[in-house]
């Protein structure tokens, strides 16, 4: 066991240093800099911003220099915010989308697993058409749809809640609904596909021959197999998740570092970039490894292999 | 218990007349399915109006009426028309060419490489499985927006580009479900067993171990389909994808997004064609999942 | 266990939901509308500041918070344009237009209680215009004698200068050459002082973005204190104790909103969580129009919206291509049926203003367009290749060049292809000529025709369309050092039409700026988005 984790840590730190490289070099080949502005500076102050910023030197240089003072924790400067750091903005932030992206799962979890166990159990009866129109209404409307109307009817129209913001409690119910929703729906849809999947097989029906109650059915026999393929999903889509949301975060004009994602690529703001890239890759990796062992842990045939 | 299973699903020596008659019985079974062949006819219906219907229309995508403006559906425009007077119907049927294309193509490349990545990993385990993975892990963390902008500078834009863009991401999960499934089945007796026979490994997975997993597959797949629909949406803000004045049912949905309360039609429409094809597309994936099942067909 | 926590979190996440938050400091549906006398404003601001350092800054909602931290020495007046007395409280020009001696308010104060003095402007000067700081508008200051080569590094002394403090409260300024705009352009933030000690003090003056802007470090001159800064949430300032004209405010506290999202926005106006949006949604403005007339605002905005030409590609390398193109627009209907907030046909290349309005309007009808066209070798566009329009990816470019497509198609049969690219891919082809035709617009940082045909001189940064003008250049020259206003303006006015003959560019409208605002708030449009706060306030 401790050699897997010990294979894994190292794999992962060796993953991790190919994707910093990757990003690091990636931006630079991307037209336009930090500093490309529509009004243009001079060509001596752009010369003075360079310098300003170490960005004269050569290339390598400059990415021995950040993988330098990444090593001591210094994700360097923003440039797009300059007179924050990287650090600084990610440990503003994340925090905020944590909370989001907890919540958020916590509806997502609490409505798309009863939902999918539901319609799999009752499969074909209207139960199974309610939940999986559900799924279905909650995959092909998209959050910039549904925030929107949310914000329109429970806040214009009601007046229930503020259009945005992320100041009281209060604030955190719209978008964590809709992301909650969101995510709802692909996790009832994999919960109800993993379940049939299982509550097909010969064990189960053996159980059932045996005179096991429904519930003990599902929740002893087959939650277990049958959640593999949403756990599959869940490594990646907690990190999103807890990564924030651009388009959430944006409707709602939440400050978290979802958005971060999406415009500090936009602005080429190289740090904060490969600050936000490291973050999610980090996740990632930490989230695939615990969806792996998880999977290890509700299927016995499955092997942690290092 | 297994016995039953694997002589079902794959008998070694009768495996092909079997596997002819796997595809005959669940073809049966499926056409039997009446929510699956609504969902398939439907699927039908709204890809022949978008290859056809346009052709019906006396209106161009592209052809504007200024004076005219944006107009709730009317009997010239049955659907209205946007802020620059153009028919929505006929711009929903063109835009539905190219997100049924976009949308089925690009899932089927990230179909077939999720499986058969995500099934060579999951079968392999070991040192093959970790390489893969964290190769998987890296796609994962590359930043996006940035790798499609590359993209498009080392090689301009295309619609290929677009495939290469949508494939590079939607891939990615897919190969994580497939193998996590394989890794749970590959251990089964029936497997067990196919192995002892002296299978190849291609043949152990791809005519044992798929059909077991076939299930979340399929599932996973219609997932993927809207995402992708929506993804080409952020690719055309890139500006790779369709080009204006040329739309897509994902860049019709955010445009309309946006006027939602002025004129509700420009996102009610072009919503419900997305929700009704996904629905279809649902259904029809539900059906497939039940007549493929090989389990079930014993009964 | 967990399950019940689960539920247990759910309830009480439905409770809180359901109830109104007390925390009254923080703005909740309807509660900035509330209350005559009532001395908050919320403003959406646009984007989150990059800082509030008046000399790194560039940006427009970096320049509405700024003007509130900090004052310049003069300031526009009560309607939003002329000039008033601000950190200077008189000044006085010599007869040749070189000298310029302000007097500083005799009261004038920064926020720590230290007087303002002539050497705070020199020394801020002195950093703005320090190589290492890097400030991108440190040229604003380039009429100035030596400052220019201060800047570049061939001045090392600083008292070589034209910049003097001739005692702590008289500050003199000498130029190289009468420039007439010298006053308007002192409006400008790159003008605006800093509390050289409080910089020092966090970092250094050399370095960018240190934390002498945060709540609680910074010192400003301006009519307010900075109380809280949450990036992304929002920024309140307080009126300051120590302003010299802390009587003339009649706004006791300003939160800016960051509001990028202008669906957003205006969805927070209409919930009463801001007095005024920074935007409006086009698509929004006829339902305001129609429904809620008083609370939409149109002002005028010191900018133009045109497109570039790719001088050195063919076919648009020929002239006669070019002029077919700009006179086969259909401007009027651009405006009233595309962009629709009044904004202004342009047949120039300068807005009109109070010191200039340019007597050139580019003529001719689509007749001659085709004739041109012909003329050219391309009758009815047959034979002339698809034409790319480039424009960065928003939904009103994508109108307006959707719009345009379908005129030069009708109109000269020519064929046009649209081609989106993310802002700074954009402003990388534009500023590598890798484009036909670019959409582009220019607002002004000072009111000055200056701005605008500055824009055209051979191998300026911002050209990007590969014009050259021997004679447009030497013209360019000749107006800097004219004071003569007549004289000037008649300069300008040849200048237009160099370029309305040449068109290297094709003019399609003057901006305004939309917005939603209470009807109670007072605010004076201004020209380049340049606020007083002395006159911007809630009417009881």
């Amino acid at each position: 066991m401790l050699r897997f984790f010990a294979s894994r840590l190292l794999q992962s730190l060796l993953a991790l240093i190919i994707i910093i490289t990757a990003t690091f070099f990636m931006l630079r080949f991307v037209p336009g800099g930090p500093f490309t502005s529509e009004k243009a500076v001079t060509p001596e102050i752009l010369r003075n911003l360079e310098a300003h910023y170490g960005l004269d030197q050569p290339l390598w240089k400059q990415y021995f220099d950040y993988l330098g003072s990444l090593a001591q924790g210094d994700f360097g400067p923003s440039f797009k915010y300059p007179n924050r750091t990287v650090n600084e903005i990610l440990a503003d932030k994340l925090p905020v989308s944590l909370e989001l992206g907890f919540l958020s799962l916590l509806v997502a979890l609490l409505i798309g697993l009863p939902l999918g166990i539901l319609a799999a159990v009752r499969r074909n009866t209207w139960v199974d058409y309610v939940a999986s129109s559900f799924g279905m209404v909650g995959i092909s409307i998209p959050t910039f749809v549904v925030g929107p109307l949310l914000v329109l009817a429970l806040a214009i129209h009601l007046g229930w809640f503020n259009a945005s913001g992320w100041y009281s409690p209060i604030d955190r119910v719209l978008p964590c609904l809709v992301l909650g929703i969101a995510y709802a729906a692909p996790i009832s849809r994999l919960t109800r596909g993993g379940m049939l999947e299982v509550l097909s097989q010969d064990f189960i029906r053996t159980a059932r021959a045996k005179g096991a109650s429904e519930l003990r059915v599902v929740l002893r026999h087959s939650l277990k197999g049958g959640l593999l393929p949403v756990v599959s999903f869940l490594g990646p889509a907690i990190a999103g998740i807890l990564t924030g949301s651009f388009v959430i975060e944006t409707i709602f004009q939440i400050p978290g570092i979802g958005r971060e994602f999406v415009n500090s690529a936009f602005n080429r703001d190289y740090t904060l970039v490969l600050g936000t890239v490291i973050l999610y890759a980090v996740l990632i990796m930490a989230l695939n490894l615990a969806a792996d062992v998880v999977q290890a842990w509700m299927n016995p045939k499955v092997r942690l292999e290092a | 218990m297994s016995a039953s299973v694997s002589s079902t699903v794959s008998s070694p020596a009768a495996a092909p007349e079997e596997g002819n008659s796997l595809w005959r019985d669940a073809w049966l079974r499926l056409r039997k399915n009446r929510l699956a062949v609504f969902g398939g006819a439907a699927l039908a219906f709204v890809a022949l109006a978008c290859f056809v219907g346009p052709f019906l229309s006396p209106y161009g995508y592209e052809e504007q009426n200024l004076d005219l403006g944006a107009s709730a559906p009317s009997a010239a425009h049955w659907l209205g028309t946007d802020t620059l007077g153009r028919d929505l119907l006929v711009r929903l049927l063109y835009g539905g060419r190219v997100s049924l294309g976009v949308g089925l193509a690009a899932t089927f490349v990230a179909l077939t490489i999720g499986v058969v990545y995500g099934a060579v990993a999951g079968y392999s385990g070991g040192k093959r499985d970790a390489f893969m993975m964290r190769a998987v892990d890296i796609m994962y963390s590359l930043p996006f927006t940035i790798f499609v902008i590359l993209l498009m500078v080392f090689f301009g834009r295309n619609i290929i580009l677009l495939f290469v863009a949508i494939g590079a991401v939607e891939w990615l999960t897919m190969a994580r479900i497939v193998r996590g499934q394989v890794m749970s089945v590959k251990r089964m007796e029936f497997i067990e067993a196919a192995r002892s026979l002296g299978f190849g490994r291609r043949r152990i997975i791809f005519r044992h171990i798929l059909p077991n997993i076939l299930g979340p597959i399929i599932v996973y797949t219609t997932l993927t389909i809207p995402g992708v629909m929506l993804l080409e949406a952020f690719l055309s803000f890139l500006g790779l994808g369709v080009q204006p004045p040329m739309s897509s049912w994902g860049v019709l949905i955010k445009d309309g997004a946006e006027k939602m309360e002025e004129f509700p039609w420009l996102l009610i429409f072009p919503g419900t064609v997305f929700s009704l094809t996904l629905f279809s597309l649902n259904f029809l994936g539900d059906g497939l999942r039940d007549a493929l099942d090989v389990r079930a067909s014993k009964d | 266990m967990t399950r019940r926590f689960l539920f247990l979190a759910l309830a009480t996440a439905l409770l809180v939901g359901g109830c109104k938050p007390r925390d009254t400091a923080t703005p909740t549906a309807g509660s900035t509308g509330a209350g005559a006398g009532s001395r908050v404003l919320h403003l959406g601001n646009g984007t989150e500041p990059q800082d509030l350092d008046p000399q790194i800054v560039t940006g427009v909602p970096e320049n509405k918070i700024v003007n509130a931290l900090f004052e310049g020495l003069v300031a526009y007046g009560p309607n939003g344009q002329g000039t008033i007395p601000a950190a200077a409280a008189s000044w006085s020009i010599s007869e040749d237009g070189l000298i310029y001696t302000f007097n500083l308010q005799p009261n004038g104060r920064w926020s720590n209680g230290e007087p303002v003095t002539a050497a705070d402007f020199v020394g801020s000067y002195r950093r703005i215009l320090n190589p290492k700081l890097a400030s991108e508008y440190a040229n604003k200051l380039y009429p100035v004698v030596g400052a220019r080569e201060f800047h570049e590094g061939k001045l090392q002394d600083f008292s070589k200068t034209g910049f003097k403090a001739l005692d702590a409260r008289t500050l003199q300024i000498t130029l190289k050459r009468p420039t007439s705009f010298l006053i308007e352009s002192l409006k400008h933030y790159a003008w605006f002082p800093v509390h050289l000690p409080t910089v020092e003090k966090f970092g250094g003056l050399e370095r960018k973005g240190s934390a002498w802007t945060k709540p609680g470090n910074l010192i400003g001159n301006g009519p307010y204190i900075l109380t809280e800064w949450a990036m992304q949430q929002r920024v309140i300032v307080d009126q300051s104790p120590t302003y010299w004209d802390r009587a003339a405010l009649r706004t006791d506290r300003i939160v800016f909103y960051p509001t990028e999202n202008i669906e957003t926005e205006e969805r927070m106006f209409r919930t009463g969580q801001l007095h005024k949006t920074n935007e409006l949604p086009l698509d929004k403005t006829d339902v305001y129009r129609r429904e809620q007339p008083e609370s939409l605002r149109i002002d005028p905005l010191l900018g133009i919206y045109f497109f570039r030409i790719n001088l050195t590609r063919p076919p648009l390398n020929d002239k006669r291509i070019r002029r077919a193109l700009a006179l086969a627009i259909n401007r009027e209907v651009i405006v009233e049926k595309v962009t629709r907030q009044n904004q202004k046909p342009a047949y120039n290349a300068c807005p009109p203003m109070e010191s200039f309005t340019s007597p050139v309007r580019l003529t001719g009808d689509l007749a001659e367009a085709r004739r041109l066209l012909a003329e050219a070798g391309y009758p009815d566009g047959k034979g002339l290749r698809p034409i790319e329009l480039l424009y960065n990816t928003s939904q009103n470019h994508k109108k307006i060049a959707e719009a345009l497509q379908q005129m030069w198609r009708q109109n000269l049969g020519v064929d046009i292809s649209l081609v989106n690219q993310e802002w700074k891919v954009y402003l990388d082809s534009q500023d590598t000529l890798s484009y036909d035709l670019s959409r582009a617009g220019w607002i002004a940082d000072y009111v000055d025709p200056n701005t605008f045909f500055d824009l055209w001189r051979t191998g300026d940064g911002n050209n990007d369309t590969g014009f050259s003008n021997a004679e447009y250049d030497r013209l360019l020259e000749e107006a800097l050092g004219t004071s003569d206003q007549a004289a000037r303006r008649a300069i300008y006015a040849r200048m237009d039409a160099i370029l309305m003959d040449e068109l290297p560019i094709i003019p399609l409208y003057f901006y305004t700026r939309t917005y939603a605002a209470n009807p109670r708030l007072q605010a004076p449009p201004n020209l380049v988005e340049t606020p007083n706060y002395k006159f911007i306030y809630l009417r009881d």
